[in-house]
């Protein structure tokens, strides 16, 4: 019943999602568009904070990495349509593999320092590496997609273009959080000896899980680089990293989906009501992240969880 | 080796005197951490804050006046937001360790953005003191006497903090505390107090490194995010709650990053997460760090 309601709910919130630039106008599909990318970052990141228990303040870089990936590839090679997206979640995955060894040795708080570090030196890296990140000034100039040879230029269309990638990205950590695989993960969260005393590697599974995070980061820089068409260094700096911890913490960590009302939410107070607070966005979100870590320790999906738990059954 | 030595003098003496930042600015960190569990994001935030006052006072002339009023008013100014922190996070106390630095980085958001507001986005000079603000010959090199007197300084609060925590009855309590809180507390001990007072100290001492820093890195955005990056990288080299850690730790990344930049400047980063990885893999406690229970 409550399974079937559900997926009322996501055919629902999908066919909205797919209608949005037939009825909104072009500004305001391009803030969708933000948000979808934003949300993938941090559905990924909520598979290592809410399933596999491992709270990351670095996972902005493998977001930087496949954005500058699928920038520079744009530029210098081809901009066709598959080619940015799938090299920029390699780029991710590959990039999480490299450090990722080293990160997932850690727990707790003690990953969060580590994971806060790799983040800054990769920070440091695309800042000085100029020639091929522009450094501060950033990678610009990025050409529109191009599907079987035609650029995508109006926003409606570059809309689609994301929110396929991000359907994409998230039905694939949809089914891996439900398979057995998942199961481990969260085992691993609950209680790690247990699981080690079962035969399980944690080692190994918590590797494959920042290893496929990365990866579907990777995939939102690389509709980041489409959308926007500009990358910066600000896109894996530590303020995008709090951020993204921020919409799956005010979200609710471990239901994927709450994670992306928090990066609507994040979004929104960023990009839309930013402006209007002469760029001091991340106060006002500063002060809604210090409101939800007392008020609502699990989030908007706590608040659900609560209000299915007191409906008579 | 001699003239290697001579040459590399100056980035030598600057490493030292990062070194002896950093070691004022971790040290706190690294008590609360190893004591508390309690990760204080808004470390950097404290020295950011510090780091105006020594604008605000010492900014337009350099007098002793301005930058004593700027090191007393960060360290008064510090301490209480230690405690206004401590008791921020008091409630949060039976639950995951995780939501108060959580915490901490929104009030580290918060403090931030209040600054960019109230001073802008551009780096402030800070000036140190008349008497400091020249340069002095050190083995036949110019070298800037605010650098050398900013070593002095760290090791003046370096033996201080040693002394405080390793000879004496409040020391013994909070080394005590590290080890084992829960046996703190049956003896007698309200652990909360242990804990304000730490953070206190910790949190004076930060702000206080943001203005001996002032002259330095002046003061702009973005710089506590910069430092409470290098303190952290400290903390974990040093092991958490050890001073000889946090003092080793220290005069370590202050090297790496004063003669890492000069020696191999493309590869700087790297020298830093190389130094990281390789601590970690050899001793996951860091150096000094006590092997503890899990918690």
């Amino acid at each position: 019943m409550k399974q079937r309601a559900g997926l009322l709910v996501g055919a629902v919130v999908l066919v909205a999602l797919a209608l949005v630039p037939l009825f909104v106008a072009p500004y305001e599909t391009g803030i969708m568009s933000r948000i979808l990318i934003f949300a993938l970052l941090a559905v990924s990141l909520d598979l290592l904070v809410g399933i596999t228990g491992l709270p990351s303040l670095g996972h902005a870089a493998y977001f930087g990495i496949g954005a500058y990936t699928a920038g520079w590839l744009s530029l210098n090679v081809s901009a066709e349509a598959p080619v940015p997206l799938l090299a920029a979640t390699a780029a991710g995955a590959v990039a999480a593999a490299a450090t990722g060894w080293l990160a997932v040795r850690s727990t707790g708080v003690f990953f969060l320092m580590l994971t806060l570090a790799i983040g800054e030196l990769i920070f440091q890296v695309a800042q000085q590496w100029e020639s091929v990140t522009g450094g501060s000034n950033g990678l610009f100039g990025i050409p529109a997609v191009r599907i079987a040879g035609s650029p995508l230029t109006l926003a409606g269309f570059v809309y689609w273009y994301v929110l396929a990638g991000f359907l994409v990205g998230y039905a694939g950590l949809r089914v891996v959080s439900a398979s057995p695989f998942g199961a481990v993960l969260r085992g691993i969260r609950d209680n790690e000896p247990r699981m080690r005393s079962l035969g399980y590697s944690p080692f190994r599974y918590k590797y494959a899980a920042f290893v496929l995070a990365g990866a579907v980061a990777g995939l939102a820089g690389g509709l980041l680089a489409a959308q926007a068409r500009l990358v910066t260094t600000a896109d894996l700096g530590f303020t995008t990293a709090a951020l993204a911890l921020l919409a799956v913490v005010i979200g609710g960590a471990g239901t994927l989906w709450g994670a992306c009302l928090g990066a609507a939410l994040v979004v929104l107070v960023r990009d839309a009501l930013g402006p209007r607070l002469d760029g001091h966005g991340p106060l006002v979100l500063g002060l809604v992240f210090i409101a939800t870590v007392y008020l609502l320790p699990r989030g908007f999906a706590g608040l659900a969880a609560l209000r299915l738990r007191r409906r008579p059954a | 080796m001699l003239s290697w030595f001579d040459t590399n003098l100056v980035s030598i003496l600057n490493g030292f005197a990062i070194g002896s930042l950093l070691f004022i600015l971790a040290v706190g960190l690294s008590i609360v951490f190893g004591m508390m569990d309690v990760l204080n994001l808004a470390h950097g935030a404290l020295y950011l804050v510090g780091a105006y006052f020594g604008y605000q006072f010492a900014g337009d002339t350099s007098s002793w006046l301005g930058f004593g009023t700027a090191l007393g008013t960060a360290a008064l100014v510090g301490v209480l937001a230690g405690g206004v922190l401590s008791s921020m996070t008091e409630p949060l106390a039976r639950r995951p360790h995780l939501d108060q630095a959580l915490l901490t980085l929104g009030v580290a958001l918060v403090v931030a953005e209040l600054l960019a507001i109230f001073y802008g986005n551009d780096v402030l000079r800070v000036r140190p003191p008349p008497g400091l603000n020249g340069s002095m010959q050190v083995f036949g090199n110019t070298y800037p006497t605010y650098r050398l007197a900013l070593i002095g300084i760290g090791v003046l609060i370096a033996v201080a903090v040693f002394v405080v925590v390793e000879r004496t009855t409040v020391g013994a309590l909070v080394r005590a505390s590290v080890a084992d809180r829960e046996m703190v507390a049956t003896l007698g001990v309200d652990n909360r107090l242990v804990k304000l007072a730490v953070l206190g100290v910790g949190s004076g001492l930060a702000a206080l490194a943001g203005v001996l820093g002032g002259p330095i890195y002046g003061a702009g955005p973005g710089l506590d995010e910069r430092v409470l990056i290098l303190a952290l990288v400290v903390v974990v080299i040093g092991g958490l709650g050890s001073i000889k850690g946090a003092f080793v730790g220290a005069l370590l990344i202050g090297q790496v990053e004063s003669l890492g930049r000069a020696l191999v400047p493309d590869l700087a980063s790297f020298v830093l997460f190389g130094a990281l990885a390789l601590v970690l893999i050899v001793r996951p406690r860091g150096l000094f760090g006590a092997p503890k229970a899990a918690v």
